[in-house]
């Protein structure tokens, strides 16, 4: 990407890049029919999410078994917010924006006092901790089933393509543009924070906490603000999702889609955000493309009905072992390694507004190249 | 400063030439405007998406896998085998009927995406008997947004009969208030006296059901309700409370899973009041494989409503026929019948949606009046009510034999009577429009 622009550095080439990213990824939209249009949205919402994980483990060494809560957290929070100002009267893109406000103020809130618990914890007992926020999602909306509809979930009104846009895109297609609009604004602001004096800290305390806090470092509050940084991402992917298919409910946020966002990061490559991109992508498309192939194999009716389901969640396992034991560093570091000009072409087809090629796997030293990077 | 200008400007013609490319892709790319402006010389008069010169395509939602596919898994496959018979003596006007059937788990959230699979990419006809109350509401607004037809939901959710403001969905089970005041005037005719009471789903299911206790028992004539959600698969608590509560009548507006955990839950507790249930609930021999070899027993006098042929009826006969030839013998139980019923009823709705079928003649062909089914009485579609059974019988279960007792009941204009039933009698070999 130093190609492209060779005298763009720091913040300024983050957001031109971010911004070019953007534009291919809607045009990108008028080349797809609507269900591969909501199939870009359901990616880009992933990819909110999969990009605070993706920070939260690969940069400040913090694991979170529980994002899906996170994202339900901002599901809920949109869905809410959205449903009062429809019965207040108020539509449009008013409702849109402050529910959405609504649903990652809801999740960082909650993201925020996770940290703080978590900043006191560390590897499985944080790993726990999180666990048990996305066992307890069920029960606590069927518990709260007056406000939160129990299984059944909540339903929100539609916000329908502008008029303006009417005559030239389907509902589908203005859905995939709102939810790389927001997406790509939520990963940028990851990126910068990737980048910055923030993503530096996250990184010393990742590496070393003790040499961290001799370093000036406060350690609790880098975890803190990672934490809840994390979860505003999250729950913005929560809040795009809810927008996208009107509708929030707990079966959409399990724990195997808990641990699906874990293997969208791991596979793509921790700590990198067109990592994150490509692990969302894979989360997506994979168990369509599976269940395509099953389909077009003419398996015995009994078989097909063993397979439908469970064959995606086999294949994500083995492709998360594969990976590991091909490339630790997960598919980015596979195509940003060695080949830095393929990717760069590449990622320009890619629909997801994906941040420059990053280190994928800790290298030996990220403090020195992150500073030789930045200065 | 001067690098930062000369990057700018390399953005902004990069800017310009993204531009140039997003408006080429404009002009190129495939129309993805709504169906109805399609300008395939069919759109002038109708929209025929999903039927060719020899097929048409038509797809469903239902549990494959998860809580609720051991009780409803067979609905579908009983669908399918009718569509075979069908389809093996000749189809509908020469078309056969292609029945897509896509696992959603009964979990709202995979609905939403299975749903669009079928209407986006499979571009199926109509959705035809999408199972369950929450499942089907999360594409509720999506199928009507899309103008699919979408017909006979697998639920009896008060939902589905909204024309106004869903003009393209049509429920097909007794809605779940005509159901609960059946089975509450019932218990009022046959045990007077007693005290009625409710187990029910965390959903419409239940706020339905309840409100149909009330509309035959008044405000305050349930004793105490107790909900349990799908997700939690425990309902002792329940159970518990309403023993606690000395409960005589426990209605149910529960599905055949919990239908029987709740009363294997109570029997494990000593507790045998008399259990009512919704026809959602009440299959016998779905119950009795959940609860094996005490079935007989924990079931004798159990009591549920039901709209469908049964026992020894000749849609019973035909439809074992069929099981036997086209679904490999698969285990006959209410399930069976009720898929095939919707099958049936399907096939008639095609049949007088003409030679050229279109969304909007389907439509007009189900809310004409013309379709009977094959039910204890005719269903009752029509351009103001998008419901098909507004009448239930009462069924009993004795000596492991399920069937009617005679008690049917309607429900109009807010009253339940009782009626006398008037079943759809077996012709042409349950071909429609042979």
């Amino acid at each position: 990407m130093t190609r492209l622009f060779p005298r763009l550095a720091g913040t300024p080439r983050v957001l031109v890049v971010a911004g070019i990213l953007t534009l291919l990824a809607i045009g990108g939209t008028f080349l797809l029919d609507p269900y591969r249009n909501f199939q870009l949205a359901t990616a880009a919402a992933y990819f909110c999410a999969i990009g605070g994980l993706t920070l939260l483990v690969g940069l400040s060494g913090q694991l979170s078994l529980g994002h899906a809560a996170l994202m339900a957290a901002g599901g809920y929070g949109y869905a809410l917010t959205s449903i009062a100002l429809t019965g207040a009267g108020l539509a449009g893109a008013g409702r849109f924006v402050i529910a959405l406000v609504a649903g990652v103020v809801a999740a960082s809130v909650l993201g925020l006092l996770l940290g703080l618990a978590g900043a006191r914890l560390r590897g499985p007992y944080l790993a726990g901790l999180t666990l048990a926020f996305v066992i307890a999602l069920p029960a606590v909306t069927s518990v709260f089933s007056g406000v939160f509809r129990g299984d059944q979930g909540l339903q929100t009104a539609y916000e329908p393509v502008p008029e303006l846009l009417n005559r030239l895109i389907a509902l589908e297609q203005w859905q995939a543009w709102v939810a790389i609009g927001v997406t790509s604004v939520v990963t940028t602001a990851l990126a910068l924070v990737r980048r910055g004096a923030g993503g530096l800290r996250m990184r010393a305390v990742r590496d070393d906490e003790t040499a961290a806090r001799l370093n000036g470092v406060a350690v609790r509050r880098v975890k803190v603000t990672a934490f809840t940084v994390s979860a505003a991402a999250a729950g913005a992917g929560g809040a795009v999702l809810c927008f996208v298919t009107q509708s929030v409910s707990p079966g959409g946020y399990t724990l195997a889609f808990s641990l699906l966002l874990l293997v969208g990061a791991v596979v793509g490559g921790l700590g990198s955000l067109g990592g994150a991109a490509i692990g969302a992508a894979v989360i997506v498309l994979l168990p369509w493309v599976l269940s395509l192939l099953a389909g077009s194999l003419d398996l015995p009716a009994e078989l097909a009905q063993r397979l439908s389901g469970n064959l995606s969640v086999l294949v994500f396992g083995l492709l998360l072992i594969v990976v590991m034991l091909v490339r630790p560093g997960g598919l980015a570091g596979a195509f940003g390694g060695r080949r830095r000009g393929p990717w760069v072409r590449r990622s320009s087809t890619s629909p997801e507004p994906a941040e420059a090629p990053a280190p994928a796997s800790p290298s030996p030293s990220p403090q020195k190249q992150f500073l030789a990077q930045e200065r | 400063m001067s690098h930062q200008s000369s990057a700018s400007r390399s953005a902004r013609r990069f800017g310009v030439l993204l531009a140039a490319t997003a408006l080429v892709l404009t002009a190129c790319s495939t129309p993805s405007a709504p169906a109805d402006e399609d300008d395939d010389p069919a759109a002038a008069v109708g929209d025929s998406t999903g039927v060719t010169d020899t097929t048409v395509t038509i797809g469903t939602h239902t549990p494959l896998t998860g809580p609720a596919a051991a009780g409803y898994s067979s609905i579908s496959a009983a669908a399918t085998a009718y569509f075979a018979y069908l389809n093996a003596q000749g189809g509908v006007h020469g078309r056969e009927i292609e029945y897509i059937v896509k696992d959603d788990g009964y979990n709202p959230a995979n609905t939403q995406t299975v749903v669009r699979e079928l209407v986006q990419q499979d571009g199926v006809f109509a959705i035809v008997n999408g199972l369950g109350t929450a499942p089907h509401q999360a594409v509720l607004d999506f199928l009507n947004q899309n103008k699919v037809p979408d017909l006979f939901v697998a639920s009896g959710s008060t939902a589905w009969n909204q024309p106004d403001t869903y003009p393209y969905t049509f429920g097909f089970n007794a809605d779940y208030v005509v159901e609960a005041a059946a089975l509450a005037q019932y218990a009022n005719d046959e045990l007077p006296g007693k005290s009625v009471c409710m187990l029910g789903q965390d959903d419409d299911f239940g706020d339905d059901f309840l409100a149909g206790l009330e509309l035959a028992l008044g405000a305050d004539g349930v004793t105490a309700v107790e909900r349990y959600s799908v997700s939690n698969q425990d309902v002792t608590a329940q159970i518990g409370a309403l023993q606690a509560a000395g409960c005589e009548v426990v209605t149910l507006a529960t599905i055949n899973g919990f239908t029987a955990l709740a009363i294997g839950t109570a029997a494990q507790l000593g507790w045998f009041p008399q259990w009512m249930a919704s026809s959602s609930g009440a299959d016998y021999p779905t119950l009795a494989g959940y609860l094996g070899e005490a079935a007989p027993q924990l079931l004798q006098g159990f009591v549920g409503t039901n709209y469908s042929p049964m026992a020894d009826d000749d849609w019973v006969s035909l439809f074992r026929e069929i099981n036997d030839e086209y679904n490999d013998g698969a285990a006959f139980d209410g399930n069976t019948i009720y898929g095939m019923s919707v099958a049936y009823t399907f096939g008639q709705a095609l049949e007088a949606a003409g030679e050229n079928p279109t969304r909007e003649s389907l439509l007009e062909a189900v809310t004409s009046g013309a379709l009977t089914g094959n039910g204890i009485v005719p269903v009752a579609f029509g351009a103001d009510s998008h419901a098909a059974y507004l009448t239930v019988g009462i069924t009993r279960v004795d000596a492991g034999v399920q069937d009617y007792v005679g008690s049917t009941y309607q429900v109009k204009d807010g009253a339940v009577t009782a009626v006398e039933p008037q079943p759809v009698a077996l012709t042409a070999e349950g071909v429609p429009g042979a």
